[in-house]
């Protein structure tokens, strides 16, 4: 089975380097970051923290190295999908593509290049700590499954959960995986946004109650917008806002977003938030809260280049 | 009149005690005892856009000062209704105005007693560089109108008062038009800006794409108006309109509120939300979005505190 990860970032090393562990996977990396694929293939891909994993990753920033792939994983942040995939879709004419980014739309952007593709959601987390290096911070399941309007075979689907589950990744190939994906996403839009424009963590986000009741009429309106769409979140979002605020688990954590912000880069925003209001307006579901905060962030993305 | 008090002597109070001082008989009445003390031993120098030094009567009971005609509440927000505790039983001939931020003040005051009162906002500001020494910055006027017990005449002629010694001020037959559009643009246009860390500009009135800031000060506004109508009073300027405005003359105006968090200061959310808010609720309107605004602004506050 030959898979490519298109986005090696974080995520996208977490699955190249697990998967490179097994003697019937080869793996192939697509990034941009020059330093980082020359590291790669220099020393292997090497993660550090909840595992200690190296793996043999052939890597590269041009995508016409890339041989034809039975599976792409699509890890890059939401804002860069078109363009990775653009350039990277005819190494996957005759397999599958997977998405396992933050945010809602990503699928439908993968499938205006591919014919199967996978709707999928992850939970493990980590960030770069050098060319070829990645942090492990989280370890979590992902979850698998056709993406409706341009489904991969449920076969092939397992095949890759199987692939990813042997290689340290425990993966779920499903029917409807939008259920996970909802709930994480309704999870990212309650709480990162609140992170970034407030400055605080997740654990003091959720322990002033008047700001956690706003998360919650975020919580609220993504669920209703699930809900028209006919998706069963597969838990409460809430449980996991909770169970994430606790002090072993991510109270100190800056949310991706804050970090984003911190950093003056482009957030996710109009993945999370914008893709609620979105999907609300298509479904009838009205979701002022969310467009409130879809606008506070573009407008803090906005003032870094206010003269 | 010929007696004012000044119940609270931050700058507003201070800028008050120190121009009237110079056409009628002016009491302060404070917090601290030394703060008191200093002013009747030194008086009160006022710089800046005048320069002079005036002689007042302090002290911390009111019972230890002569009957005002007029008291001007000049205590901070948080502090209007303990002050207001304080004043109750006293002079009940005299005529309260108040001149906090926000609106609400002059009925917290009503309280405590059955004073005739106006109601007032102002746009002045200065420097406190001593409980003895304030400078007078910004010259723009307060705004007068009547509430309980008292008409516009009341009004005009506190407002001459306060001319006749060297401040601006305007009379209103009916001050609410004025405040409410004050307060709603206010309390949108800070917020934003504090959140966003984006000046006064463009951004605030485009309404093109689904992600653009202009919907959400429209639909903030929007909240604010419904108040208003709920509480019975006709806007004056549309706070939108002047939301546009401003925004097309190419200043790019740097709300209070930003200059606050962008120094890591507490702002005045509590004054201009939150009274907005605090008169929703009493109304029973909802504000989800005035009351998201705040929320933030409370927490961004905590992120550095």
């Amino acid at each position: 089975m030959r898979v490519c990860v298109v986005g090696c970032g974080a995520v996208g090393s977490l699955f190249a380097a697990n998967l490179a562990t097994l003697e019937d996977v080869e793996v192939w990396a697509f990034d941009a970051a020059r330093a980082h694929v020359d590291a790669i293939n220099r020393n292997g891909l090497r993660l550090v923290g909840a595992g200690e994993v190296t793996g043999r990753v052939r890597a590269t920033t041009d995508p016409a190295e890339l041989p034809a792939c039975d599976f792409g994983i699509v890890a890059t942040k939401a804002m860069h999908t078109a363009p990775a995939i653009a350039a990277t879709a005819h190494a996957f004419t005759g397999g599958c593509v997977a998405t396992v980014q933050n945010g809602i739309g990503n699928e439908e952007v993968v499938a205006t290049h591919c014919e199967r593709v996978i709707r999928g959601t992850t939970f493990p987390a980590g960030k770069i700590l050098e060319p070829g290096v990645v942090q492990w911070d989280v370890k979590g399941d992902t979850t698998l499954g056709p993406f409706e309007a341009a489904p991969a075979p449920l076969e092939e689907i397992e095949r890759l959960a199987d692939a990813c589950t042997r290689g340290g990744m425990p993966t779920t190939a499903v029917a409807d995986a939008r259920g996970p994906q909802w709930r994480k996403v309704i999870f990212n839009a309650a709480t990162n946004p609140i992170g970034a424009l407030t400055g605080l963590t997740h654990g003091r986000v959720c322990e002033r109650p008047a700001l956690r009741a706003l998360v919650s009429r975020l919580v609220d309106e993504g669920k209703a917008v699930a809900a028209a769409q006919g998706i069963e979140l597969d838990s409460d979002p809430e449980e996991l806002i909770d169970y994430a605020a606790r002090p072993e688990i991510a109270y100190d954590h800056k949310a991706s977003m804050l970090q984003d912000v911190e950093a003056r880069r482009q957030t996710e925003v109009d993945y999370l938030n914008g893709g609620i209001v979105e999907f609300g307006r298509r479904y009838g579901v009205g979701t002022p809260e969310h467009a409130a905060i879809w606008a506070l962030v573009k407008g803090m993305e906005a003032s870094w280049t206010q003269q | 009149m010929t007696r004012v008090c000044i119940a609270g002597a931050g700058v507003i109070g201070s800028l008050f005690a120190g121009h009237l001082a110079r056409v009628v008989d002016v009491s302060v009445l404070t917090r601290r005892e030394e703060h008191a003390r200093a002013l009747n031993e030194h008086g009160l120098r006022v710089s800046g856009r005048a320069e002079f030094q005036a002689e007042v009567t302090a002290a911390t009971t009111p019972g230890a000062l002569p009957e005002p005609d007029l008291v001007i509440v000049a205590s901070k927000g948080g502090d209007v209704d303990t002050m207001a505790g304080q004043l109750a039983g006293h002079w009940p001939g005299a005529i309260l105005m108040t001149v906090q931020n926000g609106i609400g003040a002059d009925e917290i005051v009503a309280r405590h007693g059955g004073w005739r009162l106006l109601t007032s906002v102002t746009f002045m500001s200065g420097t406190r560089h001593s409980d003895t020494h304030v400078e007078y910055v910004l010259d723009t006027a307060t705004w007068i109108g009547p509430s309980r017990g008292t008409t516009p005449a009341d009004a005009r002629t506190v407002a001459e008062l306060i001319v006749s010694s060297g401040l601006r001020a305007e009379a209103f037959d009916d001050l609410r038009p004025a405040q409410w559009s004050k307060l709603i643009f206010n309390a949108t246009i800070n917020t934003v800006a504090a959140l966003t860390g984006l000046r006064h500009d463009p951004h605030f009135a485009a309404t093109g794409d689904p992600h653009d800031l202009g919907l959400l000060v429209r639909d903030l506004m929007d909240e604010g108006k419904a108040v208003a109508a709920a509480a019975g009073v006709t806007l004056g300027e549309d706070p939108w309109e002047m939301n546009v405005l401003a925004t097309q003359r190419g200043h790019r105006h740097y709300p209070s509120m930003l200059e606050d968090v962008d120094a890591r200061r507490r702002t005045e959310v509590d004054m201009i939300t939150g009274s907005l808010v605090a008169e929703a609720h009493r109304l029973g309107v909802p504000v989800p979005l005035h009351e998201a605004m705040y929320r933030l602004i409370k927490a961004k506050e905590a992120s550095w505190e």
